[in-house]
């Protein structure tokens, strides 16, 4: 094996490990901090099936955004629904032509959409770029980190990009490489610059994803003024710490 | 008059270029000693010895009670959603009265002492050492937030700027720095039992007074009963109710509901206050400690109900938090909530037709309602969701033959505050509160060149006591601000009431 090879497969076990661990510790530390009274934001759902359909309709259509601007709402949105056929598209380097998910990963729309994705991915990212830097009050708000997280994953669309129509990379020894991470069996892998530049920037979005503002992701289920169901007068909502001050005192009884 | 500008008011609203520091000036009045004792509070109108490590540790511990706040913390993305949705950002274009900026007042400290980026590169994601200039920087723009929520309805991922005030505003109590006003207030409710300080006896007073006054009007004696035990209901209703127009006529009215549905109550002296302003200041305990007044004076007087009076905030605290602050309600009739919106008494009143109204007693009015954003955003009136819209509307179309809506970006849940909410109706900040009221006077003004709309109604004291004092500023008289029950209280034609109009006329005709 070529050191290159070596130094990324210690490099792609460490960002599985940072990201499945730092999210997983992100995600316990929000369950265990309590929500100590009931603020959804009003009108909300009075059932738990109304609550997970507003966090739906937020998730898949960014029902918020879009009432509060248009702009963002359109550029944020193609972003992410391109993301997630990208991410389609990818699985197909990752998973083998036997398992499960194949014929959703061999689907024409996954396939043919997936590869013009990354185009979408672009547009929309510019987008919220120009909104960052030409619109007054997005500008105010922007630290170098926010320009530099939409740079990173401009740079990893557009690797990506060049792969498919400008450079090729050996996609049969890339994934030989990454089916050797799941079974221990380590390969080459491919020693293309721009396949390099490419899973560079995905493996620092995986290393900064649990200490940045990525953390919107899971974020948004923890949200209190958007997962709480309306119904503070029928059911007792108690702290852990609202109960012990109740049990000191007793002023409740 | 003021010495700065009132803003300009226009067909459409302008979204301001974005000012660095404009209102950096405005900040209500510290808190003496005296004032931060009796709530818990330490300092005397300013910072507390070793302030900066009561600082950190007051800010991790609510971290670690406080989901919203954590959550709020990590996941703000910087999208820009919010920052042309604050009525403080559309009436001053101070660029720190953007929800996010202010809510990066805390987060930038946030960041330095509790996140790996903020610790290793501070520079690269904007967080910054805690210093005293930071923290006077904190008091003046959280200061400048009237908790509305109205930024959380538009944030993708529902970060309410709201809890992140409480919270800053907590913090800066504990080192020294509580609001004067909010904390002064506070002390009144626990000696007291009320924000306006009326002990019972003057409250006693009052309400006789308002038994004799109506009976004068009307010629019915309509009861305002104070303290009687055995009362079904009990009125818990902001005392500025007691005595300030147009308040005091929305009290008149929720008396001539009771009376015609033939129902007992009484209000409390001890409880004689529905406001919470520990809501404001962002103190579970102090919170806690008024809302449990209420629950005490319920079993003293051995009530079978609660209802509140019109108050924005107020119904907040009913509506959400009673029962967790104050409950469990075991003791009190499970066949109605507890507690209920005066609203939905009278709505339901209306329903079962047993109130006899005259509508046309209002028709020199053209009416629209104004949306409190505690009543539109946190909280619901009756039984179904929006139905905090609906029943305000209902009950004022029932007794009023004019009304029309303000533009539909301006009501419901994206209404705007009043401008003197979140414990911010203070002489103090009396320029915030002018320039805050923008948003809401440019919408009323258009309505009223529009359709001729000749008065605006509330159901939330602060708002009632806002544009009382704001209205003059934009061009339009006091008076214009009615509270939705005195709508109902010259409409409602109570049993007896005109008897005497009737034999009148009947002498009119015989002679």
């Amino acid at each position: 094996m070529t050191a290159l090879s070596i130094l990324y497969v210690v490099l792609f076990y460490a960002a599985i490990a940072v990201l499945v661990g730092g999210i997983t510790n992100k995600i316990l530390q929000y369950k265990r901090v309590p929500a100590p009274l009931k603020i959804p934001v009003t009108p909300a759902p009075m059932t738990k099936t109304g609550v997970a359909w507003r966090l739906t309709t937020e998730v898949v259509f960014f029902n918020s955004l879009f009432r509060a601007t248009k702009w963002t709402w359109i550029f944020g949105w193609i972003f992410h629904a391109a993301l997630l056929l990208a991410f389609f598209r990818h699985l197909r380097y990752v998973i083998s032509p036997d398992s499960f998910l194949w014929p959703i990963v061999s689907l024409e729309v996954v396939q043919s959409f997936g590869k013009y994705a990354g185009f979408a991915m672009v547009f929309g990212l510019v987008g919220l770029l120009g909104r960052r830097i030409f619109v007054d009050r997005v500008r105010y708000i922007s630290s170098p980190s926010d320009y530099l997280m939409l740079l990173l994953i401009i740079g990893i669309a557009v690797s990506g990009l060049m792969m498919n129509y400008v450079v090729r990379t050996d996609i049969v020894q890339l994934k030989a490489f990454i089916m050797g991470l799941f079974l221990f069996d380590w390969q080459n892998l491919p020693s293309d610059i721009i396949l390099l530049v490419h899973l560079t920037l995905v493996l620092i979005l995986s290393f900064i994803f649990p200490i940045s503002k990525l953390l919107h992701a899971p974020g948004l289920f923890f949200s209190p003024t958007r997962y709480q169901v309306d119904n503070p007068r029928e059911v007792r909502h108690l702290s852990p710490w609202g109960a012990e001050m109740e049990a000191k005192d007793g002023r409740n009884a | 008059m003021a010495d700065f500008e009132i803003p300009e008011t226009h067909e459409f609203p302008v979204i301001p270029t974005v000012m660095e520091g404009v209102m950096s000036h405005s900040a209500p009045f510290l808190a003496k000693a005296q004032f931060q004792e009796q709530l818990g509070f330490p300092g005397d109108a300013g910072l507390i010895e070793g302030w900066k490590e009561v600082f950190l540790e007051k800010l991790g511990e609510m971290l670690g009670k406080y989901r919203s706040l954590l959550v709020f913390m990590d996941i703000c993305v910087k999208c820009g959603a919010c920052t042309d949705k604050c009525h403080y950002f559309l009436g001053t274009g101070d660029a720190k009265n953007m929800p996010v900026a202010r809510q990066d007042l805390l987060r930038k400290v946030y960041r330095r002492y509790f996140t790996f980026a903020g610790k290793y590169f501070p520079k690269l994601v904007g967080a910054v050492d805690l210093t005293e200039e930071v923290v006077t920087e904190m008091y003046s723009y959280y200061h400048q937030c009237s908790e509305c929520r109205r930024c959380s309805v538009f944030c993708p991922y529902g970060i309410d700027t709201a809890e992140v005030t409480m919270a800053a505003r907590d913090i800066l109590a504990h080192i020294g720095m509580g609001q004067k006003y909010s904390n002064e207030i506070i002390g009144k409710v626990f000696k007291i039992g009320n924000n306006l300080g009326l002990p019972e006896p003057a409250l006693a007073d009052t309400l006789e007074g308002l038994e004799e006054e109506v009976e004068e009007d009307i010629g019915v004696k309509v009861r305002y009963p104070l303290d009687e035990k055995g009362a079904d209901i009990l009125l818990v209703t902001p005392s500025a109710d007691f005595f300030a127009e147009p308040h005091v006529d929305g009290l008149i009215g929720y008396g001539k509901v009771f009376h015609a549905a033939g129902v007992s109550w009484t209000v409390s002296s001890k409880a004689s206050e529905a406001a919470n302003f520990g809501l404001f200041i962002g103190n579970y305990e102090n919170m806690r400690e008024i809302s449990l007044r209420i629950r005490d004076a319920a079993k003293e007087l051995g009530v079978k109900r609660i209802i509140f009076g019109e108050c924005g905030h107020a119904w907040r605290v009913a509506y959400s938090f009673l029962n967790t602050l104050a409950g469990p309600w075991d003791f009190l009739d499970p066949n109605y909530p507890v507690p209920q919106h005066i609203l939905d008494f009278t709505s339901d009143c209306l329903d079962r037709g047993i109130l006899n109204i005259d509508k046309s007693e209002n028709d020199w009015m053209t009416l629209t309602f104004h949306d409190s954003c505690n009543v539109a955003r946190a909280s619901r009136i009756g039984s179904y969701p929006g139905s905090q819209f609906t029943i305000p509307r209902k009950v004022i179309k029932a007794v009023c033959n004019n009304f029309y809506d303000m533009a539909p970006e301006t009501i419901h849940d994206a209404t705007f505050c009043c401008g003197g909410g979140g414990g911010l109706l203070t002489d103090d900040l009396m320029e915030l509160r002018l320039k805050g009221a923008l948003p809401r006077m440019e919408a009323l003004k258009n309505v009223i060149d529009d359709k001729g709309v000749t008065h605006m109604a509330a159901i939330c004291a602060i708002c009632k006591s806002q544009f009382t004092k704001v209205l003059p500023y934009y061009g339009m008289t006091m008076d214009q601000i009615v509270s939705v029950h005195q709508l109902v209280s010259s409409a409602i034609i109570l049993e007896g009431q005109g008897d005497e109009d009737e034999s009148a006329a009947d002498t009119e005709e015989a002679a």
